[in-house]
């Protein structure tokens, strides 16, 4: 337990300081000491944000012009926070790797964004909202930060409202609201099934005004290749011009990396073809820890994979688990009829049989591992793909199961479902070529978001001094499983009210000592990233990036999916090892480094991600407990249902980079509940 | 299915540029266009010529990275974004012409990819609502009502692709502007800066070397979002009032 600590009245920490039994992972890693301060603020659980608020030092506005601040990343948690600081006077540098900040996948987001405004008068509360994000978490994240975040909830809804977001509104000219991913009240806000399109353009226009007032200089097609420290403090970024390939050094008083998530580590994703960790992923290697990078959220309704061309793969939302029903065929033999010729008798409702009580709505994590175990036995729907298993043989199996609006259609009629549905049944049918109104839809789990990320205090700052982290990509409030709707609000409120307030605490002691591009330590990462560049141009071997990326993607959702177990996750530390000597003696970059080249930029990026897959196989190894996400066999109940283990693992990972060939080095942050009680899930 | 593709390459903006003939092999009837143009730059990559360079990013028709003249056409035959256009639209043994937007405003950068950076000036100039983070009031404040609010949303979903200007024998951005016009206009947040917003927005429009609008219509028929061609009737209302009560 942390010195000082302070309980509400009444409360008592649910648990204490874990102590780990088990060593699963003895010999792929260190032990390091433990991380005791998160600077999380004590006291009462309502009032810790307002108190850090105001014991934190503001910068005179006369000085925030002299104080420079690179975001890197500008999707909603950097294009929120870039308007944010530009406003307040700041000189704001902002980077992204797409022809506009508009564009980052942010924007694809469909569903909606929760906010505690209980407009419904049913019984909302930022508490409320507080509790089913820990729970849903599977009591894995800061409990400081998620009352934050639910604290800074209604705020969010007020700016986006006064920026022009166009959210769904009913007749009396109010904001609508619906219920999501499971929960009992209604506080998700929409836009249609364009909620991340309309709140990222809100963000984006904000910044653009900032770029007009001359307080963020925006630079598009760049990717950072690298961060800058100097002295122990985060003091620029290499970034590469992707457009001409020069290589560039840009300088500044803090760094801010709100660069989305990885997920494309698993190759096949919901996230974009861009999408990568390379800028936290350079940072780790500076010494910033990388948290519980395992916590993958694998989502239950996605478009199946239809076969060995596929780039990527894309969400349904899961408001189609409201009206339709999930099933199998019973027997193998019916697996290629039409769907429409099995007799109800004949089909298997999965869901409902196991889950009695919640049925199609149990949680992502559940609906997709059971989904999957249909699958394995043989039972899947759609065309069949071909598999290699551990012993290097090859199998094929049908991924997919049914998801069927048949009953949902006959009870409302065509036009409620189409009206609901719309633009998601036209993409469909449009990917698939299958009318989702006669015929049922397939779908199958695919990974969608990581919880994971870099580790951030309560202030958002890395391990790094003057690095920040905000958004997707630090290790965030989502603990080991995230809620649905509440990306969207972490990012804004990272972006718009959190960093805002926590990074002036750091700037009053700026502008720190210049430094100029001269400076040995501005040179060694120029020459670093450089020497990186000429490297990947000079293999010249026979394997294309994108082979060598599908191959890394198939070792991770094979042994680091959504069922993880001891034996498999160290034959992928095996085989990504092998993978990764394999990609730097013998991929293929043709083109030149000196102009824009797809090609190189996609293999920086494999080059990271083949990196990142070992250590999650390493913390997913370590783990040796099923929360959230992160599932593992060894770790069920009875019923075959997630286990937890507090009394061994009531900590977030927090991995320091252990050199080239070194392991990396495992620092616990121990979760100490005071406001809310750890319970054991269920959903039977 | 076998197809004939004719793909303009050119190595940078300055280098004159050529269609290039190339046959592909394997294409299934399920991937999707880009997909397709994976295929045929891996095979590229193997015989060692460099892939070609195009954009894309979501490869969820919402990012409006992708782009693409597909024989002649914005985004292809389908009312949808290269993206999300797949191989059952074509046949065995077609030939498929590929091309950049074509537009004095998007210079081509390399191969298929032009810079669309005009756009972003063209929103900095006005395409906002100023509310400084914190100075919000309380969201349901004002009411806005149903079906102002749902227009507002259906111009709001432009995704800035381009493929209005590409299509445009003008080479005019006016279906972009009027979106972004009508989205702001029809809010009453919008309503303080609802005159400047015009007309410093269409300014700049201009200065970027986007033609003016002569009613042909093209923008809209080759939208994948489907925004209307009433938003530039909005646009055109909304300048005039500027230049009366502005
Ligand atoms: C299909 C889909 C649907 C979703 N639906 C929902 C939903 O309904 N509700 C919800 O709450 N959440 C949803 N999510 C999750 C949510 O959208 C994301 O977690 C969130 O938007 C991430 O925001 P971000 O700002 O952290 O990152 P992003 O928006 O991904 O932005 C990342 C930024 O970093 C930049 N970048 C990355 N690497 C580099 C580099 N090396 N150099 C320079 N720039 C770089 C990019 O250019 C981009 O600007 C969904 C996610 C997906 C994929
Ligand atoms: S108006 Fe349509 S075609 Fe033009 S940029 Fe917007 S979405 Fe693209
Ligand atoms: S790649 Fe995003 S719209 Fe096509």
């Amino acid at each position: 337990m942390a010195a000082g600590t302070h309980y509400l009245p009444g409360l008592t920490p649910t648990n204490e300081a874990s102590v780990q039994k088990s060593d699963d992972a003895a010999g792929y890693y260190v032990l390091g000491d433990k991380l005791v301060d998160p600077k999380a603020p004590t006291g009462p659980i309502a009032e810790r944000w307002t108190t850090r608020k105001f014991e934190n030092r503001l910068v005179n506005p006369a000085n925030r012009r002299k104080l420079d601040v690179i975001i890197v990343g500008t999707g909603l948690a950097g294009g929120a926070a870039a308007a944010t600081l530009g406003e307040a006077g700041y000189n704001v540098k902002t980077f992204c790797y797409q022809d506009s900040p508009r564009r980052a996948h942010s924007i694809a987001a469909q569903g909606g964004i929760n906010a505690s405004k209980n407009y419904k008068s049913d019984g909302d509360s930022d508490y409320r909202l507080f509790y089913d994000t820990v729970k849903g978490g599977d009591y894995r994240s800061r409990e400081s930060n998620v009352y934050r975040l639910a604290e800074v909830s209604t705020n969010i809804i007020d700016q986006c409202v006064a920026q022009g977001v166009p959210f769904a509104r009913d007749y009396g000219g109010l904001l609508d609201n619906r219920s999501f991913g499971g929960v009992q009240v209604s506080r998700t806000f929409y836009a249609r099934g364009q909620t991340g399109q309309q709140l990222l353009l809100g963000a984006y226009q904000a910044m653009e005004r900032q770029v007009a007032a001359g307080t963020v200089e925006e630079f598009t097609r760049h990717e950072m290749l690298d961060v800058i420290i100097v002295d122990d403090r985060a003091r620029g970024i290499v970034a590469r011009n992707m457009v001409t390939g020069e290589i560039e050094t840009h300088l500044a008083d803090a760094v801010v990396l709100a660069t989305g998530g990885y997920g494309n580590v698993f190759y096949l994703s919901t996230n974009a073809m861009g999408s990568n960790v390379m800028a936290a992923w350079r940072a780790h290697r500076k010494g910033a820890y990388m948290a519980n990078p395992c916590y993958t959220q694998i989502h239950p309704t996605c478009i199946p994979v239809t076969g060995a061309h596929q780039s990527k793969l894309t969400l349904m939302s899961e408001s189609l688990r409201n009206d339709g029903r999930i099933w199998v065929p019973k027997n193998a033999e019916d697996c290629t009829k039409d769907p429409r010729d099995i007799p109800e008798e004949d089909r298997d409702y999965f869901l409902e049989r196991i889950y009695p009580a919640f049925g199609n709505l149990v949680p992502r994590d559940i609906a997709s591992r059971a989904a999957k175990y249909m699958c394995d036995e043989g039972r899947g729907v759609g065309p069949e793909v071909e598999e290699t298993q551990p012993d290097g043989s090859v199998k094929k199996f049908r991924r997919g199961v049914y998801l069927d609006l048949g009953a949902a259609i006959e009870r409302l009629g065509k036009d409620k479902i189409e009206e609901k549905y719309d633009n998601l049944l036209d993409m469909y049918e449009r990917i698939t070529g299958e009318n989702p109104y006669e015929v049922p839809m397939r779908i199958y789990p695919a990974v969608h978001y990581v919880m994971g990320g870099l580790w951030v205090d309560y202030e958002l700052q890395t391990s790094i001094t003057g690095l920040f982290c905000t958004g997707e990509a630090n290790f965030s409030d989502h603990g080991a499983n995230r809620l649905g709707a509440s990306a969207l609000m972490q990012g804004l409120a990272d972006g718009y009210f959190v960093l805002p307030n926590t990074i002036t605490d750091y700037l009053a002691d700026g502008p720190f000592d210049k430094v100029d591009e001269s400076h040995p330590a501005v040179v060694e990462a120029l020459d670093g990233v450089k020497s990186r560049v000429e490297k990947l141009m000079s293999i010249n071997g026979e394997r294309s990036v994108e082979s060598i990326h599908k191959e890394l993607g198939q070792i991770m959702w094979e042994y680091c999916g959504m069922d993880r177990n001891a034996e498999g996750l160290k034959t992928a530390i095996g085989l990504i090892r092998e993978l990764k000597k394999e990609f730097w003696t013998n991929v293929k970059v043709l083109g030149s480094a000196d102009s824009l080249n797809q090609d190189l930029e996609k293999a920086n990026r494999v080059a990271d991600f083949i990196e990142l897959g070992e250590l999650m196989c390493i913390d997913a190894l370590n783990r040796r407990e099923s929360c959230g996400g992160h599932f593992r066999s060894e770790s069920q109940t009875e019923e075959g249902e997630a286990l937890r283990h507090d009394d061994e693992f009531a900590y977030v990972a927090a991995w320091e980079f252990g050199g080239e060939d070194g392991a990396p080095i495992l620092h616990k942050e121990d979760l100490i509940y005071t406001a809310i009680e750890m319970k054991q899930r269920s959903y039977k | 299915m076998k197809l004939t593709l004719k793909i303009w390459r050119q190595a940078n903006a300055s280098d004159k540029g050529a269609l290039k003939t190339y046959e592909l092999d394997g294409v299934s009837q399920d991937m999707s266009f880009l997909e397709m143009l994976d295929l045929l730059n891996e095979q590229l990559l193997h015989n060692d010529e460099e892939p070609v360079a195009f954009d894309s990013d979501c490869r969820e028709g919402i990012c409006g990275m992708c782009s693409l003249m597909i024989n002649g056409e914005a985004h292809g035959p389908e009312v949808t974004t290269t993206c999300q256009l797949h191989m059952r639209s074509f046949k065995d043994g077609d030939t498929i012409t590929i091309e950049p937007w074509r537009a004095a405003s998007f210079p081509i950068v390399k191969d298929l990819i032009v810079d669309r950076s005009a756009f972003d000036r063209i929103i900095q100039n006005g395409g906002y609502i100023s509310a400084n983070t914190g100075s919000a009031p309380e969201a349901n404040s004002v009411p806005a009502p149903r079906d102002k609010a749902m227009r507002a949303f259906n111009t709001a979903t432009c995704i800035g692709c381009g493929a209005c200007v590409a299509a445009c024998p003008n080479g005019s951005a006016s279906l972009f502007l009027g979106a972004k016009i009508t989205h702001l206009g029809e809010l009453p947040q919008g309503q303080p800066e609802r005159y400047s917003r015009v007309q410093s927005m269409l300014a700049q429009h201009d200065h970027e070397g986007f033609g003016g609008c002569t009613n042909i219509g093209e923008c809209a028929s080759a939208c994948p979002k489907e925004i209307p061609l009433d938003v530039i009737s909005q646009l055109n209302k909304d300048l005039r009032n500027s230049m009366i009560l502005g």
